[in-house]
């Protein structure tokens, strides 16, 4: 990044107790930035983003926006703004006032902060009930109105926690992409907190996967799923088949026979576990003449556009499968088959 | 809000039960009301019971000759003599101040114990409850070694030297307000706790999100969501306030006119049944038409 970064965290620890919620966390948002803080619940990410809302207080580290440290900022003069899992829409006043509400505070004239209101209604596409109250809102509403409300002081950085945690899972697709067009619109970096994978795959330009109050890899979405930094990486985020074995010779060797793949800087000899995608194991018939491992097809599911495989393997261990529609000779359960894998296809991480 | 028109039967248990509390009402509250209506209709009378006519089962032809004797002479006595006016007026006053007094202590407190740690919050509220362990008289009562001219505050004052005289508290109006206040202040904190309590920590966070100081989150958050606590502490507290009498006779003085003692007086001093009868009608309709019509008004709004 050329420009200074909008968001800065700089070795931020903080602990609740005995627990650690976050140990020595650095990361680095750009303006105009979509980011994604992605992980399984209890790994810190919340803890990271109230952080930065200024709920909390760092017990170590520095967090900068825009250049200037927040140390000691109460959140109402923090140039951020949260739109919160659970909405926390004002049920006493109505949708206008509540979107408002922000915009009273900085002293807004009566006119422009009602201009201001139409203009982000007509952004969240949600016109016609600036006079209801909240309670009388569909879900989907709520969450429109929630991040009107957010958006509405113009923070240069929206915090968004879960924002599609509360929809149905159709509601939830295409919020994802409205979201994105509003963030690429408006240009203010946004910062989502999700457990959900998908949500982080499809909205965000960079990804940072937190466990235990640690990040475990920074990247973007594709870096991410292709070339996981960790195991934990390596199985949060999409399907991936793990297997067992050891490294000889420059090959993964396993109990289902060996593979031939990138030693990952391992030691002859050591434990290792080759993680590979199921969408990047080629499936074949037997009869053909390609090298490979032989398996049998125990389950055959099609899902439209990719069909996915369940294979046992010599070894007994089982592997997925996955390849496009109408891609090569059909199988059937019960059917030898013949995988191979390129050995760009997989990752080998060591035994843990 | 009612899903849909239907409306199922209700099984005879249902009825049963919906049943219950109206009886209950109605032996209990609308019987006996009925009786105090019907006695401020009737005339003072040198009779036991000091009332005429007494209805006592003399056939239908004496029941209607009796019913043609009821009337309004004593409601027509409320209006005339300035006392009730005046009493009620200062019921009111009285009752009203100490209402305004304790939401104003009890506000702060409210708010301290719910934003108390959990485990302390139930500790605090039996602190603020605990006075009620001693009898209701016996506290009162200790208000009056406090405020005499010879009393503790006033010995204290005049020790330190702050006051040459003593400061004439005790059988005051205002002694009644702070004996108003001491006692009712618990029926004012327990609806304000409950109402502050129960409010989502993430609405105010929301609000110092938007950019609102420590100030305005109380002022646009937690005060406006708190007003159904308010309005119930307050009914709470007035209410009984605007009727009490053992207070205004213990530490009020002379002049301290409040409608329960007038009441009292008429009933048990000068004997004069239906006037007091038409008194406690009459103020229980003065105080029931508001708060009826600002309840409608209350299911209104929480029906749009």
């Amino acid at each position: 990044m050329t420009d200074a970064p909008l968001l800065s965290i700089k070795g931020a620890s903080k602990r609740f107790g005995a627990i650690a919620a976050l140990e020595d966390v650095s990361l680095e948002v750009g303006a105009g930035e979509f980011f994604a803080l992605l992980g399984p619940s209890g790994c810190g990410k919340t803890t990271l983003m109230r952080l930065v809302a200024g709920f909390e207080t760092l017990d170590a580290g520095r967090i900068e926006i825009g250049g200037a440290d927040m140390s000691g900022a109460p959140p109402h003069r923090r140039p951020v703004n949260l739109m919160f899992q659970s909405y926390a829409l004002f049920p006493h006043l109505s949708v206008f006032d509540n979107i408002a509400f922000g915009l009273r505070r900085q002293g807004k004239g009566r006119a422009e902060i009602a201009a201001r209101v139409a203009e982000l209604l007509q952004i969240v596409r949600l016109e016609g009930v600036e006079a209801r109250r909240p309670d009388l809102l569909s879900g989907g509403q709520r969450q429109r109105v929630a991040l009107a409300r957010a958006l509405a002081p113009g923070p240069r950085l929206l915090l968004l926690d879960e924002p599609l945690g509360a929809l149905d899972r159709q509601l939830r697709e295409e919020t994802q992409f409205q979201i994105k067009e509003i963030q690429r619109r408006l240009k203010t970096s946004f910062v989502v907190v999700t457990h959900d994978q998908d949500e982080a795959l499809v909205m965000a330009d960079r990804i940072a996967v937190m466990r235990a109050g640690r990040i475990e890899q920074i990247g973007a979405p594709t870096e991410v799923y292709e070339r996981p930094a960790t195991r934990f990486v390596a199985g949060f985020i999409g399907q991936m088949n793990f297997l067992e074995g050891h490294i000889e010779n420059g090959a993964f060797v396993g109990a289902f026979g060996r593979l031939p793949a990138e030693g990952g800087g391992l030691l002859q000899g050591a434990k290792a576990v080759l993680a590979v995608r199921p969408e990047r194991i080629a499936i074949a018939p037997t009869t053909q003449e390609n090298p490979g491992l032989d398996g049998v097809v125990e389950d055959v599911a099609f899902r439209g556009e990719t069909t996915h495989f369940r294979l046992r393997l010599p070894g007994g261990e089982t592997l997925r499968v996955s390849r496009g529609a109408d891609s090569g000779a059909p199988f059937c359960v019960g059917d030898a088959a013949r995988i191979s894998i390129a050995p760009e296809a997989g990752r080998i991480f060591a035994s843990e | 809000m009612p899903e849909g028109g239907k409306r199922r039967r209700l099984t005879r248990g249902e009825m049963l039960v919906i049943a219950a509390p109206y009886a209950w009402i109605a032996l209990f509250f609308l019987a006996p009301f009925a009786l105090i209506v019907k006695i401020s209709l009737s005339h003072p009378a040198q009779t036991r019971p000091p009332y005429e006519p007494v209805f006592d089962g003399a056939g239908l032809a004496g029941f209607f000759e009796k019913l043609s004797q009821l009337g309004l002479d004593a409601y027509r006595g409320l209006a005339e003599d300035t006392l009730y006016l005046d009493s009620y007026l200062s019921s009111l006053t009285i009752a009203g101040g100490a209402t305004l007094i304790c939401l104003l202590i009890a506000y702060p407190f409210a708010l301290a114990i719910a934003r108390a740690p959990r485990r302390l919050r139930p500790v605090l509220i039996g602190f603020a409850v605990a006075p009620f362990w001693t009898s209701f008289l016996i506290r009162v009562y200790a208000w009056i070694t406090l405020l005499k001219d010879e009393g503790i505050i006033n010995h204290a004052l005049m020790a330190l030297g702050v006051i040459d005289a003593p400061l004439p508290m005790f059988a005051t109006s205002g002694a009644v307000v702070v004996g108003i206040v001491y006692s009712y202040l618990p029926f004012m904190l327990l609806p304000l706790y409950a109402a502050i309590e129960r409010q989502d920590a993430s609405l105010r966070e929301a609000a110092a999100d938007l950019g609102a100081t420590p100030f305005q989150v109380f002022l646009h958050v937690t005060l406006p969501l708190s007003r159904r606590g308010i309005v119930a502490g307050a009914l709470l507290v007035f209410i009984p306030s605007v009727g009490e009498f053992v207070i205004p006779d213990l530490l009020g003085g002379s002049d301290t006119l409040m409608i329960g003692r007038t009441l009292w007086n008429d009933f048990f001093a000068n004997r004069d049944w239906p006037a007091a009868s038409a008194a406690a009608v009459a103020l229980l309709a003065l105080l029931l038409v508001p708060i009826l019509l600002y309840e409608r008004a209350q299911l209104r709004e929480g029906a749009r």
